[in-house]
């Protein structure tokens, strides 16, 4: 069993790799792009099939820091300086929701 | 030259955020996945964003991405700590094969001692 799980992996990523960087004739930083747009899919996963509510939580602090670096590598291709600003924006909406989650999480309410 | 020292803090970036978020698919337990995201994905971002910096120079792009790379640096240990904090409160299991809890220590040497200050 867990050799069957370690194999599935194993050809998915391969299989991943493989097409963005020897099939798919894009710029290099559009394929840049996709491995984070592929980051992101398994943080989604993660938040879907995550046991407990932390594993949620996490999950949701972690994909704000990766649309931060996602909006960056967007703004150097359009050349356009602006999608850093919505980078910004997200990874602090996503800070105070972790903050104000991990509270309730804790058993206290918010104005505690 | 500029352009091929950005890509190049741009690619250790994006390696440290691919294994970071491979981190948080595959440990098995909330703290250590914490462990391994929070850390590897606040660094590759950094490598992003210096990236970014060295590529554009001082101009618009810089300065956003300048404090980018300070709000990280402020607010995803801060998160991390938290959430951390809150899972060990409200008692979700570490895993089966985890050797040792320090801090459910601390707590109940904590709780004896307060028990002796109350007898005395």
């Amino acid at each position: 069993m867990k050799i069957l799980k370690w194999t599935i992996g194993l050809i998915i990523f391969a299989a991943f790799f493989y097409f963005n960087f020897f099939i798919y004739d894009g710029e290099l930083m559009l394929q840049l792009i996709n491995v984070i747009l592929f980051s992101s899919l398994l943080v989604l996963i993660r938040v879907i099939i995550g046991p407990t509510a932390a594993d949620r939580i996490v999950s949701v602090d972690i994909l704000g820091v990766l649309i931060l670096g996602l909006t960056a590598l967007l703004s150097i291709y359009y050349n356009e300086s602006f999608f850093i600003d919505v980078g910004l924006i997200w990874a602090l909406l996503s800070l105070i929701a972790t903050l104000a989650f991990s509270k309730i999480l804790e058993g206290r309410q918010l104005d505690d | 030259m500029t352009d091929i020292i950005g890509i190049i803090l741009i690619c250790i970036g994006i390696a440290f955020d691919f294994l970071g978020v491979l981190g948080l698919v595959r440990l098995p337990d909330v703290y250590n996945r914490l462990q391994a995201a929070t850390k590897c994905v606040t660094f590759g971002s950094m490598g992003i964003l210096l990236g970014v910096i060295v590529m554009q120079g001082f101009t618009s792009f810089g300065f956003k991405a300048l404090i980018g790379i300070v709000f990280i640096i402020l607010s995803a240990p801060t998160a991390a700590h938290a959430v951390a904090r809150a899972a060990h409160r409200s008692k979700i299991p570490l895993a089966k094969i985890s050797v040792v809890d320090k801090y459910e220590e601390d707590k109940e040497l904590k709780d004896e001692t307060l028990k002796e200050e109350v007898e005395v």
